[in-house]
C-alpha cells in the first residue's frame, strides 16, 4: 500500500499535476465543491428541505457582507426564506449525484459495448457500432426529453415524480455511452492480438474472463479521461433539462433547479439568487472539465 | 452502390417507426387537451364530446396506427392549440430555425477553424492559452446561462441588440428571412452566438487535436525537408487535411444545433421550430410535439445518411464490404 | 367589392383629415400569452379576449370602471320578466363593409348558444333572440335574468352575411378536420380592424377610423393610436428586458419582482389596480377519507374546526408583504368591492394565530396534526407556486405536514376537474360582476343543471347555501340583495373556503403612454394616448 502511494507520488502523473498551477487549483476547487455537496446534511447552516423551519419574515435577505444582511444567512435568501448556500450545497448535492450516476452507467453500457464489439469482432461489433453511430447523432437533450417524456406517459404523476431522478440519471446516461463505446472497441481491437492475450487463449480461459482481468484493465486510462470530461457535460446536461422543466422535480431542487427560479428575479433587485447558483454551475463544470483536460494530456504520451 | 443505399434505408424505418412510437406515446397521458380547450365553463356533455371528437377514447394502439398511417402522408392533424394543420405551423417556424442554425454554424467554423489552426501551430503562445481557457470556459457554461448574460450585456445595459424576436423579415415566396433587413441581421447576433458558442469551442478543440496529429505525421516532416515555406506546410498539407473530419463533424452537429435551438430559442423567445414545441408541451399540444419529434428524427437519419453516402464514396474499402462496420 | 374598399378608405382617409389624427401613432404590446384562435366565441379566456375586444364590439360596452356604457345597442330595457329589448345603434357597418343589423344580432346570439361555443355562461338563461324590426332585437329568457346585460358586455357580435360566406356559423370547433376561416381572420365592427395575424409571433391591428366611438362622449378623450403591434413574450425576465430596452411600449402582465426595477427605470411608468380576481383554497369535504393524507379513517376536513386551524394558520400580511410585494388586497370573502352583492362587514378574515390553529387541531382531536397534499398551478396566477410553497410551510409549523404538488395549469385544472384532490388553490374571476356567478359555480351542491357547482371540486355541499343560492337566481332589489349578504355570512361561519387575496394586476408602459387601468384586465385601446 505505502509502496503503491510512493510509486504514485514518484510518477509522471504527479510531476505533471505538480508543475500545473492551474491544475492544482481547480482540483482543490473541486474537491471543495464535492465535499461541501456530498457533506451538505452534515456541514450545511440550515436544511432548505424543513418546511417548518421556513420563516416568510427571512425571505429575500442580501448576503451577509451587504447592509441589510445577515450572518446567519452568509450568501442571503431566496423568495421563500431558504438559506442560499444550503440551497445550493443540497442543490450541488443533486447535479453531482445525477451527473455522476449517469457517467457511470454512461461508462458500464459503453465498455461492455465497447470490449464486446472489439472483442468479438463481426455482427456483434457491426450491429453495436451501429447502434451508437445512430445515437450519436441523436443530440443529448432530445434523448433525454424523449425517455422523460415517455416514463411521463407511462407512470403515473406521484410515481413519476419519485423516479424522476433516476429518470433524469438513465436519460443521460444512456445518451453518452457511444463515446465510450467507441474508445473502448479501438483499444481492445489493438490488445486482442497481443501475445499475452493469445498466450491467456491458449491457457483454455473464457472469453469472458479474458476480456474483463486482461483486456479491460489496459482501455482504462483513456475511459477515465472520457469519464471525467463527461461528468461536466452530464452535469450541464440535467441543468439544461432542469432548466426547461423536465428534469429532477422542484422538491428536489438541483443547480439547474435553482438557476431557473433564480432567473425571474434577473432584473428585481435580489441577483444572489440568481447569481450564486449560476456561478457555483460553472465553477463546478469548469473545475471538472480543467480536471479533465489535464488528465487526457498528462495520459497521453505523445503531446508531452 | 444501390443495394448499400436500400439497406441503409432499411435500417432508418426502425429508427423512425421507433421515434413515431416514443413521440405518440409520450405525450399520449402528460397534461389533458380537454381541459384546456374547454376553458372554464362547459358541462359534462361537452367534454365527453370532445374526447369522442378527438379519438382520445380509442384504445392505444388504434390511435397509434392512425397516427403512424397519416403521418406517413403529412398529415399531423390539427394543433389543439391553435387549431391550425402542423405541417403549416411547423413550415410557418422552420425557416427561423434554420436561419439561426446556420448562422450558428456559420459562425462556429468561421471563428473556430482558424483559433483552432494557431492554438495547433503555437500550442505554448499565450494566446493559445487565452483560446484554450475561453474555449473551457465555453464547454463549462450552459447554453441558457450564455443567453441571459448576453441579453443582460448588450440589450439591457448597452441597450445595442434587440433581446427577442427576430427584427424585421421580409418574405420571400414561403420562405420568410431576417437577412435581408437590418433588424434582422441585429436579432440574428446574439441567439446565433448564443447557439454557434459550443459548436465553435468543440470545433476549435477538433482542428487544433487534427493539427497536432498532422504535423507529426511523416509527410510533414517530408515537406518540410523539401525546404516549403512554413505558410504553405501549414495552409497547403496540415490545414487541408484537417478539414475533412471538422466537416464531417459540423455536418453532424447540424442536427445538435437544431436541436439546442430548443434551449436558445425559448431564451430569446425565437419564434422558431423549438419555442413552438416547448409551447406545445405547456399546452399538452400532441399533434405538434408528435410532429415535431418525428421531423427532427427524420432530419438526423438523413443527415446520418449523407454522411454514409459520403465515407462511401471516398472510402473504397466500404465498397467491398458492403454496408458492415465502417470505421 | 374592391370598389366598395375603395370607397371606404377614401371615407376613412377624409375623415381622419378632417378630425385632424393624420400622424401614425404605433405601439408595441406584449403579454406572456398568444390568443390562440380569433373566433369570437371559440375560447372564453383573457389572452384572446384582450385582443378580440379591440375588434369585436358587444351589444353593451364597458366604462374602464367596469360599469356599462352603449354599445352596438343604444338602450336595452326589461319589457317583461323575461323579455329584454335592445334598440341597435343606426349606420354601423363591419370592417369588411356589411351594415349592421338585427340578423347579426340574432345570428351571434345563436351562434353564442352552440354548443361548441365557450361562451354559454353568458348566455345560459336565453332562449332565443327574436328580431322585431331592422334595429330591435328582443332577448327571451327561460327564467327572469336581471342581470343579463351585465353577461351580454361579454358577448361579441359578427356578421352574419360574413359567417355564412365563410362557412363559419359554428364556432371553432376541432372536430372540423380543416381549418376554420375564423381562427385567423376577424371582422367586426369595433375601434381596431385585424390588419396581419402571425400566430405566437405577431398581431397587428389599425385603427377603425369610421368607429363609431371615437365621436361619442366617453369619461375619457377617445385615444390616438392608429396601429397596434402584439407580440408575445413567454419568458419574464425577456418581457421585462424588451420593456426595459425600449423595444416594446406597454406589457399587461410585468413580473412583480421586477416592478421595483421599472419603476427605478426613469421612462417607464407602472399602473397599479385590483383585478376582478380572488384567490382561495378549497377542501375535499365530501369523501369520507381523504385521497391524499396519511390520516386513515377520517377526512379531517369535514370538521370545521380543522378548516378553521388551517385559516388560523395563515400569515397572509406574510403573503401580501413578501411574495405579492405588496401587489394584493387580502380579502375574508369571496369576491371583490367592484362585484354586485359585496358587502364590506362581511370582509373579515379570522386572524392569523398558530397557537389558536393548534387549540382547534387538538380539539378537533388531532393534537398531532396529519399529513396533506396541497394542488396548485404553477403558471396560472400572479406567483401561485409561491403562494403555495409559503402556505405548506405555514401550515406545517401547525403540524399538518403539507406537500406542494405544483403543476402547470393544463395537467393541474385536469387533476382537479376529476375532483382528484384533497385540498386545492383556486383563483375565481367574476366576469359578470354579479355575486351569482361566483357562488353558483364554486359552492352549489353540484346537481347536474346548468351551471350549479361546475367549479365546486371540493363537493362542498350546504343545503341551507344551497336554498340561498337558488333564492339568488330569481329575486331581483333589496331582497336579492339581503339573500347574498346572508350567503356571504355563512361563507364565513361554516368555511368552505379559506379565502386568500384579491389579484393585483399591475400594467407597465414607457412614459409617453397612458391607458386607463381595468379591473378586468383588458386593455382599452380606444382611450390609449401616445405622446
Amino acid at each position: 500500500m505505502v509502496a503503491a502511494v510512493q510509486r504514485f507520488f514518484d510518477s509522471d502523473i504527479w510531476w505533471s499535476f505538480t508543475r500545473s498551477p492551474v491544475t492544482v487549483i481547480s482540483a482543490i476547487v473541486a474537491f471543495v465543491c464535492i465535499a461541501g455537496a456530498v457533506l451538505a446534511p452534515v456541514i450545511a447552516p440550515h436544511n432548505p428541505f424543513d418546511l417548518a423551519s421556513l420563516q416568510l419574515l427571512d425571505a429575500f435577505k442580501p448576503p451577509a457582507w451587504s447592509e441589510e444582511g445577515e450572518p446567519t444567512y452568509l450568501l442571503g435568501t431566496d423568495d421563500q426564506g431558504r438559506d442560499m448556500l444550503s440551497a445550493i450545497m443540497y442543490g450541488a448535492r443533486v447535479s453531482l449525484l445525477v451527473g455522476f450516476c449517469a457517467v457511470v452507467m454512461s461508462v458500464l453500457l459503453g465498455v461492455s459495448a465497447g470490449l464486446a464489439a472489439g472483442y468479438l469482432g463481426g455482427t456483434v461489433d457491426a450491429v453495436l457500432m451501429r447502434i451508437a453511430d445512430i445515437k450519436l447523432t441523436f443530440p443529448t437533450i432530445l434523448i433525454a426529453l424523449l425517455i422523460d417524456g415517455i416514463t411521463r406517459a407511462a407512470l403515473p404523476r406521484d410515481v413519476h415524480d419519485q423516479v424522476a431522478i433516476y429518470v433524469v440519471i438513465f436519460a443521460i446516461g444512456f445518451s453518452n455511452w457511444p463515446s465510450f463505446a467507441r474508445t473502448v472497441r479501438g483499444s481492445t481491437m489493438v490488445e486482442r492480438n497481443k501475445e499475452y492475450v493469445q498466450a491467456a487463449r491458449v491457457i483454455g480461459l473464457s472469453r469472458g474472463r479474458i476480456m474483463v482481468s486482461h483486456v479491460l484493465p489496459n482501455v482504462l486510462g483513456p475511459v477515465l479521461v472520457i469519464a471525467t470530461l463527461q461528468l461536466g457535460f452530464a452535469i450541464l446536461a440535467e441543468a439544461t433539462l432542469s432548466f426547461l422543466g423536465v428534469g429532477v422535480p422542484p422538491t428536489q431542487p438541483s443547480l439547474g433547479t435553482l438557476i431557473r427560479i433564480g432567473n425571474d428575479f434577473l432584473f428585481s433587485g435580489e441577483w444572489w439568487i440568481t447569481i450564486f447558483p449560476g456561478i457555483a454551475l460553472i465553477v463546478l463544470v469548469l473545475s471538472v472539465n480543467l480536471l479533465g483536460d489535464w488528465l487526457r494530456d498528462a495520459l497521453n504520451p505523445k503531446l508531452r | 452502390m444501390f443495394a448499400f443505399i436500400v439497406s441503409r434505408i432499411l435500417q432508418a424505418l426502425p429508427v423512425m417507426l421507433a421515434v413515431a412510437l416514443i413521440s405518440f406515446a409520450m405525450f399520449a397521458y402528460v397534461g389533458d387537451p380537454v381541459a384546456i380547450m374547454l376553458g372554464q365553463d362547459f358541462t359534462e356533455a361537452q367534454r365527453q364530446a370532445l374526447i369522442r371528437d378527438l379519438g382520445l377514447d380509442q384504445p392505444f394502439f388504434v390511435q397509434f396506427g392512425k397516427f403512424v398511417l397519416n403521418a406517413a402522408q403529412g398529415e399531423f392533424g390539427l394543433s389543439y392549440r391553435l387549431s391550425r394543420p402542423v405541417l403549416d405551423l411547423i413550415i410557418e417556424r422552420a425557416p427561423a430555425t434554420l436561419e439561426l442554425a446556420l448562422t450558428a454554424a456559420a459562425l462556429a467554423l468561421l471563428i473556430g477553424v482558424p483559433m483552432g489552426v494557431y492554438t495547433g501551430l503555437y500550442r505554448n503562445s499565450w494566446l493559445s492559452r487565452v483560446f484554450l481557457t475561453f474555449s473551457l470556459v465555453g464547454v463549462s457554461l450552459p447554453t441558457f446561462l450564455i443567453g441571459i448574460l448576453l441579453i443582460l450585456t448588450f440589450s439591457v445595459w448597452l441597450g445595442w441588440l434587440p433581446s427577442f424576436g427576430r427584427g424585421e423579415t421580409v418574405k420571400i415566396g414561403g420562405w420568410s428571412t431576417g437577412y435581408l433587413t437590418w433588424g434582422g441581421i441585429k436579432a440574428l447576433i446574439l441567439p446565433s452566438i448564443t447557439l454557434g458558442l459550443f459548436q465553435l469551442t468543440l470545433i476549435m478543440r477538433l482542428v487544433r487535436a487534427e493539427m497536432l496529429e498532422v504535423l507529426r505525421t511523416d509527410y510533414i516532416k517530408f515537406a518540410r525537408a523539401r525546404g516549403l515555406t512554413n505558410r504553405a506546410v501549414h495552409f497547403g498539407h496540415a490545414l487541408k487535411n484537417t478539414l475533412v473530419p471538422v466537416i464531417t463533424i459540423t455536418g453532424l452537429q447540424l442536427g445538435a444545433i437544431i436541436a439546442f435551438a430548443i434551449v436558445t430559442e425559448t431564451v430569446f423567445q425565437w419564434p422558431g421550430m423549438g419555442l413552438l414545441f416547448i409551447q406545445s408541451v405547456g399546452a399538452a399540444d400532441i399533434p405538434v410535439m408528435a410532429a415535431y419529434l418525428m421531423l427532427i428524427a427524420a432530419l438526423f437519419v438523413t443527415i446520418n445518411l449523407i454522411v454514409d453516402l459520403l465515407y462511401y464514396a471516398v472510402d473504397p474499402r466500404l465498397r467491398i464490404g458492403g454496408g458492415k462496420g465502417g470505421h | 367589392m374592391l370598389m366598395r374598399r375603395v370607397g371606404l378608405a377614401a371615407a376613412a382617409a377624409l375623415l381622419s383629415l378632417g378630425l385632424g389624427v393624420a400622424e401614425a401613432r404605433t405601439v408595441r404590446w406584449a403579454a406572456a400569452g398568444d390568443p390562440n384562435t380569433m373566433d369570437p366565441h371559440s375560447q372564453n379566456v383573457g389572452t384572446v379576449t384582450m385582443v378580440l375586444q379591440q375588434v369585436y364590439d358587444a351589444l353593451i360596452a364597458r366604462n374602464p370602471d367596469l360599469s356599462l356604457r352603449p354599445g352596438l345597442a343604444t338602450a336595452w330595457t326589461q319589457v317583461a320578466p323575461d323579455r329584454w329589448r335592445f334598440t341597435l345603434r343606426p349606420g354601423v357597418r363591419f370592417h369588411e363593409g356589411e351594415a349592421f343589423t338585427a340578423d347579426d344580432v340574432v345570428f351571434s346570439i345563436t351562434r353564442a348558444l352552440q354548443p361548441t361555443s365557450n361562451y354559454g355562461i353568458f348566455v345560459d338563461t336565453v332562449d332565443r333572440a327574436e328580431k322585431v324590426d331592422e334595429l330591435t332585437v328582443d332577448i327571451v329568457t327561460r327564467t327572469p335574468d336581471p342581470i343579463l346585460p351585465n353577461k351580454f358586455a361579454s358577448v361579441f357580435m359578427m356578421s352574419k352575411s360574413w359567417a355564412e360566406r365563410h362557412n363559419a356559423t359554428r364556432p371553432q370547433n376541432t372536430r372540423a378536420r380543416e381549418e376554420m376561416h375564423t381562427v385567423r381572420n376577424a371582422n367586426g365592427t369595433g375601434a381596431f380592424r385585424l390588419a396581419l395575424r402571425e400566430p405566437d409571433v405577431r398581431t397587428v391591428l389599425r385603427r377603425n377610423e369610421a368607429w363609431y366611438g371615437w365621436q361619442e362622449a366617453s369619461p375619457l378623450p377617445a385615444g390616438n393610436v392608429t396601429e397596434i403591434v402584439f407580440r408575445p413574450i413567454a419568458s419574464d425576465p425577456t418581457r421585462v428586458a424588451a420593456l426595459l430596452s425600449n423595444e416594446i411600449d406597454f406589457v399587461l402582465d410585468p413580473p412583480l419582482q421586477d416592478l421595483n426595477r421599472l419603476r427605478a427605470a426613469g421612462n417607464i411608468r407602472v399602473l397599479e389596480g385590483p383585478e376582478v380576481r380572488t384567490l382561495f383554497l378549497a377542501f375535499d369535504t365530501h369523501r369520507d377519507e381523504l385521497l391524499y393524507s396519511d390520516l386513515r379513517g377520517r377526512n379531517p376536513f369535514r370538521d370545521v374546526r380543522v378548516r378553521q386551524a388551517l385559516y388560523h394558520a395563515i400569515d397572509i400580511q406574510a403573503i401580501h408583504r413578501t411574495t405579492m410585494r405588496g401587489q394584493s388586497i387580502v380579502t375574508g370573502t369571496l369576491f371583490p368591492e367592484q362585484v354586485n352583492g359585496f358587502v364590506r362587514e362581511e370582509d373579515v378574515r379570522l386572524p392569523y394565530d398558530p397557537a389558536r390553529a393548534r387549540a382547534l387541531l387538538a380539539e378537533a382531536g388531532l393534537p398531532n396534526g396529519f399529513g396533506v397534499t396541497l394542488d396548485c398551478s404553477n403558471n396560472r396566477y400572479v406567483n401561485d407556486e409561491q403562494i403555495c410553497q409559503a402556505i405548506a410551510a405555514m401550515w406545517t409549523r401547525i403540524g399538518v405536514r403539507t406537500q406542494l404538488k405544483a403543476q402547470p395549469l393544463g395537467p393541474f385544472f385536469a387533476q382537479i376537474q376529476r375532483d382528484d384532490t384533497s385540498v386545492y388553490m383556486l383563483g375565481w374571476g367574476v366576469p359578470t360582476l354579479d355575486a351569482l356567478y361566483s357562488f353558483q359555480s364554486l359552492l352549489a351542491t353540484r346537481n347536474g343543471a346548468q351551471g350549479d357547482g361546475i367549479w365546486n371540486y371540493g363537493r362542498y355541499s350546504n343545503p341551507a347555501m344551497d336554498a340561498l343560492i337558488q333564492r339568488m337566481k330569481v329575486e331581483t332589489g333589496a331582497q336579492r340583495a339581503e339573500t347574498i349578504r346572508e350567503a356571504l355570512r355563512l361563507y364565513r361561519e361554516d368555511v368552505p373556503h379559506i379565502p386568500l387575496h384579491h389579484q393585483m394586476i399591475p400594467w407597465a408602459m414607457r412614459s409617453n403612454v397612458t391607458i386607463p387601468h381595468a379591473a378586468n384586465n383588458q386593455p382599452y385601446f380606444r382611450w390609449m394616448v401616445v405622446n
